[in-house]
């Protein structure tokens, strides 16, 4: 452990004690926005960790968001909504015995089912380096979207699945984000974790110094793709409905917008580039409604608040390179403006 | 397969290669100058799309210079966003680059979606393009003939100028080597606007011809097609342009001879590219005429 145990447990009091009170302070609408930043938080940590840690520029969070969504939406439906919902064609076999109502076993197999498909993938994934790596992935997770439209039996194709029980309410998201936080940021201040950044500062001298840089990759790519897995099924029982095209290359760019915003590498980073994109996308939607400007009223534009969101973008880009933390932690920032302070 | 229908493939799954083709050469250049993977190039397509009907609709323009006007807006938007977003960082880690490069295209395509709406538009195909020739048993549109040839000449001149001009010798060069070539008194900054340029001009005539097949145009239309045209870029072997045109045609070829030899596989067309790309990135990581950037950067 890097940082004193004390400050430790003085965030995660503040995360829980946050979580509880929100409860308290917040309208409906915020406790859903915070229960969307809440999924992507651990989606944006999790990437973050084969992305920023690794350094292994995947782009294929989405497939694994997918496979956990729909692995955990079709355990919580029973025989009957599947019979019902199914239009394109009558769900297969295994799907209508896939059954369980218990919504935490759900999310386990869905994080199980995101795993296993890292596994598999990453023998013919890191086979390649760098930007052939990112297409590969890229290809990859649109594949997995193709294979949702074109599996009627299983996915009920490009209608997806509605009606999923929804069982994650904040207090199910915003704890799970915060032991994931925790859980990830225990493996990036291990031994394994610093056999990850060396993998990503300079894989052929980690190569070279007995590091066995494959298994490092396997292992951050699964360990991510679970947390992405739970994310997913997270998100399937929270948003009550899914269809493929939610798993698209667009939620990966979201990502990685999230975590280059807030410092590739940095947990901290990830966190507040998530409430930022997430916060901050939610707080501009007044853009897209009618605008009363200097005794005039603008007719709404639906669609504006996404050209402000990427002009905002391309000059947080073009004037903080390193992104809002760069490599480092907030306790890491801390301690030295404390040091400053001293001075 | 009957004489006839496989003449029909070959027609139908040239145009679409050389389609391919056209938009992928902007990718695999920028590449190989920037190392960026410019996600911002489908939407420089689908700006020439628009730019082209909307030419031809508010300005009453003829066909030919509909297109010679949508070819001099993109040129100059391939610039812009050069100056804007990529120029100032020239430096920077390289996601930076990425990420302004993906902020330009959604910039792009809700743009586009707030002024002219999201629905998809009918394109205007001239009626000299429309007509259909017939040869025994093959029947063919014009445009369907005219585009590959069109872009078969295109391809001629953009190799012509790569390999037989100065400027494209400058191009290769400072594709192998972006420090010396400042060293040597080229103008590294001048070569990378005309490598985007140069990419947008060709972006926007595959747009054009897109639409002259495909007639219906959208926001969105050049994401998918983007993604395409940088996956037969990376199967053809990145920085390479003869590699990008060969990438461009398996793909296209793959895509209309499969889904004419099984309908039954037709819901996975768009992904052909990908699994195709995967296959060969699994035997050979650096594409078929490609060679080893993350090796051969010192």
């Amino acid at each position: 452990m890097r940082v004193p145990k004390i400050t430790h447990i003085i965030f995660f009091a503040l995360a829980v004690g946050f979580l509880v009170a929100s409860h308290y302070i917040f309208d409906d609408y915020s406790l859903r926005v915070l229960n969307n930043i809440a999924i992507f938080i651990i989606l944006a940590v999790s990437y973050n960790l084969i992305n920023g840690v690794t350094g292994q520029f995947s782009l294929e969070p989405n497939g694994f968001v997918a496979v956990g969504a729909y692995v955990a939406a079709l355990i919580l439906l029973d025989a009957d909504a599947k019979n019902y919902q199914f239009d394109l064609e009558s769900p297969a076999a295994f799907v209508l015995w896939l059954h369980s109502s218990n919504f935490l076993l759900a999310l386990l197999a869905a994080g199980v089912c995101a795993t296993i498909l890292a596994l598999v993938l990453s023998f013919p994934v890191f086979r390649v380096r760098g930007d052939y790596l990112a297409i590969v992935t890229l290809g990859f997770g649109f594949i997995i979207k193709i294979l949702a439209i074109n599996y009627p039996s299983i996915t009920n194709g490009s209608l997806g699945l509605s009606s999923i029980p929804q069982h994650a309410t904040l207090y199910y998201t915003g704890g799970i984000a915060i032991i994931s936080v925790i859980m990830v940021l225990n493996i990036v201040y291990s031994k394994f974790g610093r056999a990850m950044k060396a993998v990503r500062d300079d894989e052929d001298a980690a190569l070279a110094m007995g590091v066995n840089t494959f298994a490092v990759k396997t292992t951050a790519f699964s360990t991510s793709a679970f947390l992405e897995g739970v994310g997913g099924g997270l998100w399937a029982c929270s948003f009550a409905s899914i269809v493929p095209n939610e798993f698209d290359f667009y939620l990966t760019f979201q990502l990685l917008i999230i975590i280059v915003l807030g410092g590739l590498g940095s947990m901290t980073g990830a966190i507040l580039g998530t409430i930022l994109v997430i916060g901050g996308g939610e707080w501009l939607r007044f853009l897209d409604e009618p605008i009363s400007m200097f005794g005039h009223t603008f007719d709404a534009m639906p669609g504006l608040r996404m050209i402000v969101f990427s002009v905002i973008l391309i000059l947080v880009m073009l004037f903080a390179r390193e992104g809002i933390f760069g490599k480092r932690e907030l306790t890491d920032v801390a301690r030295s403006a404390i040091k400053r302070l001293k001075r | 397969m009957d004489f006839s229908l496989f003449l029909q493939n070959m027609v139908n799954g040239f145009s679409l290669g050389s389609m391919y083709a056209l938009i992928a050469i902007g990718y695999t250049m920028v590449y190989g100058v920037l190392r960026l993977i410019n996600f911002a190039h489908g939407d420089i397509m689908m700006v020439g799309a628009y730019v082209c009907f909307f030419g031809m609709v508010s300005l009453n323009l003829p066909f030919i210079a509909a297109v010679v006007f949508a070819v001099t807006i993109c040129a100059a938007l391939g610039i812009i966003t050069d100056t804007i977003a990529y120029k100032p960082l020239r430096k920077a880690p390289r996601i930076s680059l990425l990420i302004t490069a993906i902020g330009i295209s959604f910039l792009l395509e809700n743009l586009f979606n707030v002024i002219f709406g999201s629905e998809p538009k009918a394109f205007i195909v001239p009626e000299y393009l429309q007509k259909v020739l017939t040869f025994g048993d093959v029947t063919v549109a014009m445009s369907a003939v005219l585009v590959p040839i069109i872009t078969l000449i295109l391809l001629a001149i953009t190799l012509f100028i790569l390999y037989r001009t100065k400027y494209g010798m400058a191009i290769r060069a400072l594709a192998f080597d972006i420090h010396t070539v400042n060293l040597m008194g080229i103008d590294a900054n001048l070569i990378i606007a005309i490598v985007f340029a140069l990419g947008s001009m060709l972006a926007a005539i595959g747009g054009v011809f897109w639409s002259l097949n495909y007639p219906s145009i959208e926001p969105m239309m050049g994401v998918l097609i983007g993604l395409k045209a940088f996956a037969a870029a990376v199967l053809g072997g990145i920085g390479s342009v003869g590699g990008a045109v060969l990438g461009g045609f398996i793909i296209g070829f793959t895509e209309v001879v499969v889904v004419s030899l099984s309908p039954e596989f037709s819901g996975f067309k768009d992904a052909f590219a990908f699994i195709f790309l995967i296959l060969i990135l699994i035997f050979k990581p650096t594409g078929i005429l490609g060679y080893n950037f993350e090796k051969s950067r010192f």
